[in-house]
């Protein structure tokens, strides 16, 4: 009790330094900062700190302070828009929002769930920061308490979310999470750092893939290329008035939702080592699990948007925790977040002893991030009607731009042209298991978790020998803590209840039967595929095994299932599910393109990027689409192509980044931007 | 027509007087952006380091030109000094950071590595120093030798067996010490919190995070400190470490424990990557071809930087009680980092081989 005591004076003090008008001043101009860079998908709080960082030094801390958390707090806010609007995963906060934002802003309610999701978020935000103020005296025995095998299981619970995202055939979502992992395993091993799948005579596939390539990839590209094919406007019908009352309304039906969601969200964040980056997947499966009616999941209903919203802005707050507590940031963001706290010069050290000597400055931090979050949302809210507007515009004067957007999103992660290719390979990938109904949730979740998966596994295997060489009781005690046990049983719950529910929550919508070709040669190839991955590494030397194990684990359990679905498919009649093929019924009907002449303008940008550069490439790629695919006008397609390449300019030049360069640049010298 | 080549003449005078102020102000960087690449992501150590001396460089340099930091990650640190190795501009615009993690690979013949250090031209370079510390148990054991200590099993979180964990890992296997090394930690911090939560026995961190995170357990008898790595005298001696005057050095540890060689070719192996990971871990580099003039202009500023009435108070928390060299010094800090004798190299290649299964040459 007395620790909680001594809180009261330090949340005053707290309050007292940040409810003045300068520090305010700062916080909304952090936030309006950070909403201008949140909405664009893909570029998250990192870029935005980035650009932060070079006016930090000297500053007056608290104020500083207020500018970085007012834009870190306001990302997992405002990435909703791409998520809702465009179903594509602004940043890994907001995966599963898209589930059933995006069915939504299909129906005409964009402006509904929008509200809904920052009402949300809100809510989220502040009920972290209430349960942070209390928690953080706590936590630090608590923290302690996730070793190795701890963590694994909260890296399996979250896996068996796959069960609730598999879709109608088990099985299929299995070998679709099975995928994830295994691409998710490219690159050096982490513990001999023998190559997998991977060489260095390609080097840039030695560093595995990047969750931002990913989540654009398997979610954005198919979406964009199945609207662009039907060319219409994202929203079936116009949007229904404002509807954002609506939306707070919802929010208010939920509320005991919200607020169980909230609390994972905060539990979640608080785990170091898991970047919170499964909180939402955890949230949704916790949101379906908990609903009578489960029928509406994936369809739209906005249950599944306050679940996963409620939980990601109080992941920010959790997250705090281990970046304050122990110095180990929970996400990149947290790591800038801590390098700026020394910029600054407060004199504090981020890391143990920071409860006991700055307690007070603790509190501002988890207080100035819920006020960030009332601003955000706030400004959120106002925009929501406007920017909802955007899905009824028709969508093939939307797509170059969005698809310009993402592509540089992508290269921001490594900075190569290579970025670029993997982007549309991984789309090429996402829009073939959205055709053929494989469940690209469970790939992304498998692709997340298999670092994590396969580190603490070998950690906890490894310690664990030792505690047993010690003596059984030793082991058994590290092995099965309470906490595991506990864990163990959720998991085994969420598994058994999921596969039982997961028929009704269709991830991919419903996805008609017929014809046995298509979908079996898919199958073929992604047998293939793994094929290759278990003869990969199931060929690292001996010397190099840890590297070895957990890919052929997970290698021969995605080939057995796909054999169990190749015999299946042999035995079963083509109108049977396992036939889902999107190319049937009435989606394909209302297709006004066909599949590959549109993938083709992307392999047409990607292709003239790589022999005269980005943005030379881009303003061909942009006057060509608009004049051609959208017909418009020439001096409307020039117009809309300048203003294009400007705002892309901008954006470069704001973050301070380059473009891929192409063969041409390696010949001549150009200024920027097209070097 | 008279008049017209009078003009053209006026323009010629005035476009040579352009070309000379300008070749003149090779030595003024105004309104230029110097673009300081670091080869990691925006969250490590170098990232912290390049940020902390950006704004003071920008001041520092005449014309005060923007120093903007720039990230290149990849192939742990290898692709950006490809990259670097590949760069031609040497008129000051650009700057490159390595660090001990840039420095390894090198000295292990990586199969990565592309880049030849003696090409570059460094300016700056900066060091920090680390302490070894062990558990409750293992500490009351333990009397300023190793002796004592070699009939216990220790776990050690470690971050990869070609990173900067290999000075640790050496030491402690000179010693005699058996430790076991769980791999794939993400950071010294998160090896922190492994040993605070008893998973494991024995850890290391370099000074700045022993003094912020582990000098508070040792206080409290949670830890008991081991030794530090110490660090060099001008004639490149192991001395005690500056910031950790009390502690003995892995030297002195090392001379007291049965079975331990302060000579021969396992001590000049981890002398070798001692001195490239910690005393000269981050240099600042120019391009290959750089003229003479602009290292100059460098090395001046960086010196002013020294120099400021504020800078052992700043620095002190970012980069820790360490010298920051310029200029000539730190020409023999990137000499003492990536000039290995052979048999150390061959040594710790072997050691890497059969210790963890590393296997390095292609």
């Amino acid at each position: 009790m007395e620790v909680f005591l001594e809180a009261f004076p330090a949340l005053g003090s707290a309050f007292s330094q940040i409810l003045q008008p300068m520090v305010l001043g700062y916080l909304v101009l952090g936030v309006m900062m950070g909403l201008c860079v949140g909405v664009f998908p893909g570029l998250g709080g990192i870029a935005g700190l980035s650009l932060l960082l070079p006016f930090m030094f000297g500053m007056d801390p608290i104020l500083g302070l207020a500018l970085m958390i007012g834009m870190v707090a306001v990302v997992p806010t405002s990435d909703t828009f791409a998520s809702v609007l465009m179903g594509i995963p602004g940043s890994s906060a907001s995966q599963a929002t898209v589930l059933d934002g995006f069915p939504m802003a299909k129906k005409g309610m964009a402006a509904r769930a929008l509200s809904a999701a920052f009402s949300s978020s809100l809510f989220g935000g502040l009920v972290g920061a209430a349960f942070l103020t209390l928690f953080i005296l706590v936590a630090r025995p608590i923290v302690l308490l996730f070793k190795s095998p701890e963590l694994l299981m909260v890296s399996v619970f979250g896996l068996s979310m796959v069960g609730i995202l598999a879709g109608r055939i088990a099985i299929k979502g299995i070998v679709a999470a099975g995928l994830g992992l295994l691409i998710g395993t490219i690159g050096e091993g982490p513990f001999n750092g023998e190559l997998r799948m991977s060489s260095y005579d390609y080097p840039y596939l030695t560093d595995g893939l990047k969750l931002v390539i990913v989540g654009l990839g398997i979610f954005a590209i198919p979406e964009i290329v199945a609207l662009l094919r039907q060319d219409k406007a994202i929203s079936e019908r116009s949007a229904l008035g404002s509807g954002w009352t609506e939306g707070v309304k919802d929010w208010w039906a939920h509320r005991w939702l919200s607020m169980r969601c909230s609390i994972i969200g905060v539990i979640v964040g608080v785990i170091p080592g898991l970047g919170g980056s499964v909180v939402d997947w955890i949230a949704y499966g916790h949101a379906v699990q908990t609903s009578k009616d489960k029928s509406g999941f994936g369809k739209g209903d906005v249950r599944g948007i306050i679940g996963p919203e409620s939980s990601n802005n109080a992941k920010e707050g959790g997250g705090l925790v281990p970046t304050l507590l122990f110095g180990i940031p929970g996400s990149g963001s947290m790591a800038v977040f801590i390098g700026a706290l020394a910029l600054l010069g407060t004199g504090i050290d981020v890391g143990p002893s920071l409860l006991e000597n700055n307690l007070d400055f603790t509190y501002s931090i988890v207080w100035l991030l819920a006020l960030a979050n009332v601003v955000g949302t706030i400004l959120c809210i106002a925009l929501s009607g406007t920017i909802s507007k955007l899905t009824n515009i028709r969508f093939a004067l939307l797509a170059p731009f969005i698809f310009m957007i993402i592509a540089f999103a992508a290269f921001q992660s490594g900075q190569n042209l290579m970025d670029l290719v993997a982007l549309f390979t991984i789309g090429f990938l996402g829009i073939l298991m959205r055709r053929f109904d494989w469940s690209r949730p469970a790939f992304l979740i498998g692709f997340v978790l298999s670092t994590p998966v396969e580190n603490y596994s070998n950690n906890a295997n490894q310690i664990a020998g030792i505690r047993f060489r010690d003596s059984f009781e030793a082991g058994m005690g590290y092995v099965f803590s309470p906490i595991v046990i506990i864990l163990l049983i959720i998991t085994l719950v969420s598994v058994v209840v999921g596969l039982r529910q997961a028929k009704n929550i269709l991830a991919e919508g419903d996805v008609p039967s017929g014809g046995k070709r298509a979908p079996l040669i898919f199958l073929l190839v992604v047998m293939g595929f793994i094929l290759y991955a278990l003869i990969n590494t199931a060929t690292i030397p001996d010397y190099a095994a840890v590297d070895r194990v957990f890919p052929v684990f997970v290698a021969s359990v995605s080939l057995a299932g796909t054999i169990i679905l190749l015999i299946q498919m042999m035995i079963s009649k083509e109108s049977h599910v396992l036939f889902a093929d999107r190319e049937n019924g009435s989606e394909a009907n209302s297709n006004v393109h066909g599949l590959w002449p549109t993938l083709a303008w992307f392999a047409f940008l990607l292709i003239l990027t790589s022999l005269i550069g980005f943005i030379l490439a881009l303003a061909i790629f942009l006057v060509a689409f608009l004049r051609i695919r959208a017909s418009l006008e020439w001096l409307t397609t020039i117009m809309y192509a300048a203003a294009g390449i400007l705002f892309m300019c901008f954006m470069a030049w704001t973050l301070n980044r380059d473009f891929p360069p192409g063969v041409l640049q390696s010949f001549v010298t150009l200024p920027w931007p097209f070097t | 027509m008279k008049r017209r080549t009078s003009a053209y003449s006026i323009i010629a005078a005035g476009l040579f007087a352009l070309g000379t102020t300008a070749s003149a102000s090779a030595m003024d960087l105004a309104g230029k952006t110097v673009e300081w690449v670091i080869p990691f992501s925006e969250t490590g150590g170098s990232a912290k380091w390049a940020n902390f001396f950006a704004p003071l460089l920008s001041e520092a340099l005449p014309g005060n030109p923007a120093v903007v930091v720039k990230f290149m990650p990849g192939a742990g640190s290898t692709k950006g000094a490809n990259w670097f190795q590949q760069q031609k501009n040497g008129d000051g615009t650009l700057l490159f950071g390595s660090s001990g993690s840039t420095q390894f690979p090198y000295l292990l013949g990586d199969p990565r590595v592309r880049y030849e250090y003696n090409d570059w031209n460094p300016v700056m370079a900066s060091g920090t120093g680390g302490v070894a510390y062990l558990n409750a148990s293992a500490g009351a054991k333990y009397d300023g030798s190793a002796n004592n200590l070699k009939d216990m099993t220790y776990i050690y979180g470690n971050q990869g067996a070609t990173r900067l964990d290999l000075v640790p890992a050496l030491a402690w296997k000179m010693l005699g010490m058996k430790v076991e090394h769980v791999m794939g930690i993400k950071g010294r911090g998160d090896g922190r919190k492994m040993f605070e939560s008893g998973e494991a026995t024995i850890d290391y961190q370099t000074s700045s995070s022993y003094l912020k995170g582990s000098a508070g357990m040792v206080k409290d008898g949670k830890a008991v400190a081991m030794m530090s790595w110490g660090a060099l005298d001008g004639d490149g001696n192991i001395v005690r470490d500056p910031t950790f005057p009390d502690m003995p050095t892995f030297k002195e540890v090392c001379e007291k424990t049965d079975g331990c060689e302060t000579s021969g070719e396992a001590w000049d192996a981890w002398k070798a990557f001692f001195v490239a990971g910690f005393p000269s871990q981050k240099l600042a580099f120019l391009p290959n071809g750089t003229s003479q003039d602009v290292i100059d202009m460098y090395v001046a500023a960086f010196d002013k930087i020294k120099g400021r009435s504020d800078f052992a108070e700043i620095s002190k928390k970012r980069l820790g009680k360490y010298p920051v060299f310029t200029g000539a010094a730190a020409k023999t800090a990137l000499g003492k980092a990536t000039q290995v004798p052979d048999s150390a190299k061959t040594f710790v290649v072997g050691w890497l081989k059969d210790e963890f299964g590393v296997q390095l040459k292609k």
